[in-house]
């Protein structure tokens, strides 16, 4: 029996080496093959969706919880429940307020509530922007996902009522989860799954 | 669509006389000839165009887990449907049966690939935005590679291999390595993770580190040697080889190169409290299952079979695979099939002689990293945990899997 390792790729690396050689002024830095063209700064704006934990990416827009639960009660409520409380067959939608009210309670012993759980308050407003409603993707304005995610924070309560949410304040909302998570591998190649585990 | 073919005599007829007319009349078959068949499937134009499999063929996709959703349900979405393992042969999963996840029930996205882009951008040196055209211009690799559901978890409750393990796949998939688009727009320093978003409606994004986008990752748009199907991704998908399923970013359309792990929401269902559970619920451990003879089979009596399998690991290639015929109190060194390919599903073989009594099977698999397929008691072990067979590993269970022979040969889940 063979162990087949996949070889690494080199021609890219033969490629340069070939340019340089025959006396072109292509940098090793600079692309290889010439394949593939230049977005603009607008057409990159356009397609990242991706909010991370700094926000940058926010669009311009706002809003607030008062706000969001009549969008709430429109959109959402079908599926997640007048009460945030989850959906029943056939649309299984998952619960959005936490089992127990109160400011300190365990984000692991709350159910699995995204608003509350999350490390971050930027995944809350990725998530509705990219992936709600349920096959009306896309149909929320920015200001309505602001206000959609000041509902959903308020009513778990990690924000007051009355703040104002915006591509400033969002990232700095303080999640009860911030610091409570396990962060994955540092992952080489060649790493085993949990260094010290044989299995 | 079997039909009588009604000129057969009469061609022998004829081919008889024209050969010098010895014998007229009936010719009979002259030396022990195996009988013809009786039924021929008519050629139709549909099925010389594009092959279809025999009638008497009819291994399917039944949905994951079992009882659960069918796909598609009324409203059309698809849920997950695991692949019958049960009837595999050899390594590579036709791509009709390969399994399928989606993130919450998906309907396809229908993607015409000419209007299909790539974006790469973030932490790059040159934004670049790829035609399907572009994409098949550059070098491109061919590699077989597993791809596994995070919930392909065998259950007591399971009675076949399908239910049990069918949440895996291997199929050979050809593309363009993903270190190659990132060179081809350069990387910034600073860049740690990797962001992979996909076009369907959930527009499904993973985080992962740019380690592995540099090492072996590959943009795929070919599947077993066609276009990838849309099940699977049309008309590109995202391989990262031996990360769970959900990493591998069906109708890929964004890479977006970040300094921090982005917190998306597939990532949100990796977040784990302990980092023990985070780490056994990332890249997949070293598994292997018997699909012959496996739950729901039937011996027919006791003599020779060839027991059968297949063994995979996110670590990497498979060195060794195990067999027990005596419900692991003695083990035998099974036959790997010609080339253990790294993080690709292995075929094994052991021969065996039933004799008739009531014994239970199990395989068990070393991969490169000197990982090895574990019992739930040694897993419980590890973790101080009582030994309990019904203990129920961290992560994504890659322990071993029994199969009880009853005596009158058919053939049971054995798990506790």
């Amino acid at each position: 029996m063979h162990v087949l390792s996949n070889p690494r790729p080199r021609a890219a690396g033969s490629l340069v080496a070939l340019l340089v050689l025959l006396g072109g002024s292509a940098l090793a830095q600079g692309p290889t093959y010439g394949v593939g063209r230049t977005p603009t700064p607008e057409e990159i704006r356009a397609w990242d969706i991706s909010v991370g934990p700094t926000g940058d990416e926010l669009p311009p827009g706002s809003g607030t919880a008062a706000e969001g639960a009549r969008i709430y009660r429109i959109r959402c409520a079908g599926c997640h429940g007048r009460n945030l409380e989850g959906g029943r067959e056939p649309r299984r939608a998952p619960r959005l307020v936490k089992t127990e009210p109160g400011r300190d309670v365990d984000p692991w012993d709350a159910g699995r509530i995204l608003p509350y759980r999350s490390p971050y308050a930027t995944t809350v407003w990725d998530y509705i922007n990219r992936g709600m409603p349920l096959y009306q993707e896309g149909t929320l304005t920015a200001d309505q996902v602001y206000a959609l995610t000041a509902f959903l924070l308020f009513r778990n309560d990690v924000i007051a009522e009355d703040l104002v949410i915006d591509a400033e304040s969002l990232p700095q909302v303080e999640m009860p989860n911030r610091d409570g998570w396990a962060p994955l591998p540092d992952w080489k190649p060649g790493s085993p799954r949990l260094p010290g585990y044989p299995f | 669509m079997g039909v009588k073919r009604p000129d057969r005599r009469e061609f022998l007829r004829g081919g008889a006389a024209l050969a010098g007319g010895l014998t007229v009349g009936a010719v009979e078959p002259a030396h022990g000839q195996a009988p013809e068949p009786e039924r021929f499937i008519r050629g139709e134009a549909d099925m010389i165009a594009y092959g279809e499999r025999s009638p008497f063929v009819t291994s399917v996709r039944i949905p994951h887990p079992p009882g659960g959703r069918e796909s598609p349900d009324a409203f059309g979405l698809v849920f997950h449907v695991a692949a019958p393992l049960q009837d595999s042969v050899g390594t590579i999963t036709p791509s009709s049966l390969h399994f399928v996840g989606t993130t919450r029930g998906s309907l396809m996205p229908e993607i015409d690939p000419s209007e299909h882009r790539l974006m790469i951008h973030g932490l790059v040196d040159r934004p670049l935005v790829f035609t399907m055209e572009d994409l098949k211009r550059l070098p491109s690799v061919t590699r077989l590679h597993f791809i596994e559901c995070a919930g392909n978890n065998a259950r007591a409750t399971h009675k076949t291999v399908q239910e049990t393990h069918g949440m895996t796949s291997c199929a050979e998939w050809t593309g363009v390595l993903l270190s190659t688009l990132l060179e081809e727009a350069g990387v910034k320093d600073g860049a740690s993770w990797v962001v992979a978003e996909g076009t369907e409606n959930v527009k499904g994004a993973s985080s992962f580190p740019l380690a592995k986008a540099m090492d072996d990752c590959i943009v795929a748009y070919g599947m077993n040697g066609e276009a990838v199907r849309p099940q699977n991704g049309f008309p590109l998908r995202l391989l990262i080889p031996g990360f769970e399923g959900i990493f591998n970013t069906k109708y890929l359309r964004r890479i977006k190169v970040v300094d921090r792990y982005y917190m998306n929401y597939n990532d949100y269902g990796h977040l784990r409290r302990d980092s023990v559970r985070a780490a056994l619920g990332y890249q997949i451990g070293p598994k292997s299952v018997i699909t012959f003879p496996s739950g729901g089979q039937k011996l027919s009596g006791r003599g020779f079979y060839e027991v059968s399998g297949l063994a995979w690991s996110g670590g990497g290639a498979i060195t060794r695979v195990e067999v027990s015929t005596d419900a692991g109190r003695s083990w035998q060194e099974a036959e790997i099939q010609g080339t253990a390919h790294r993080m690709a599903h292995t075929r094994f073989r052991l021969a065996w002689n039933w004799d008739g009594q009531e014994t239970q099977l199990m395989s068990r698999c070393t991969d490169e990293v000197g990982q090895m397929q574990p019992l739930p008691t040694q897993v419980a072990e590890h973790f101080n945990a009582a030994p309990d067979p019904s203990y129920r590993v961290p992560g994504l269970d890659n322990t071993i899997q029994p199969w009880r022979i009853a005596s009158d040969g058919s053939v049971h889940n054995a798990r506790a």
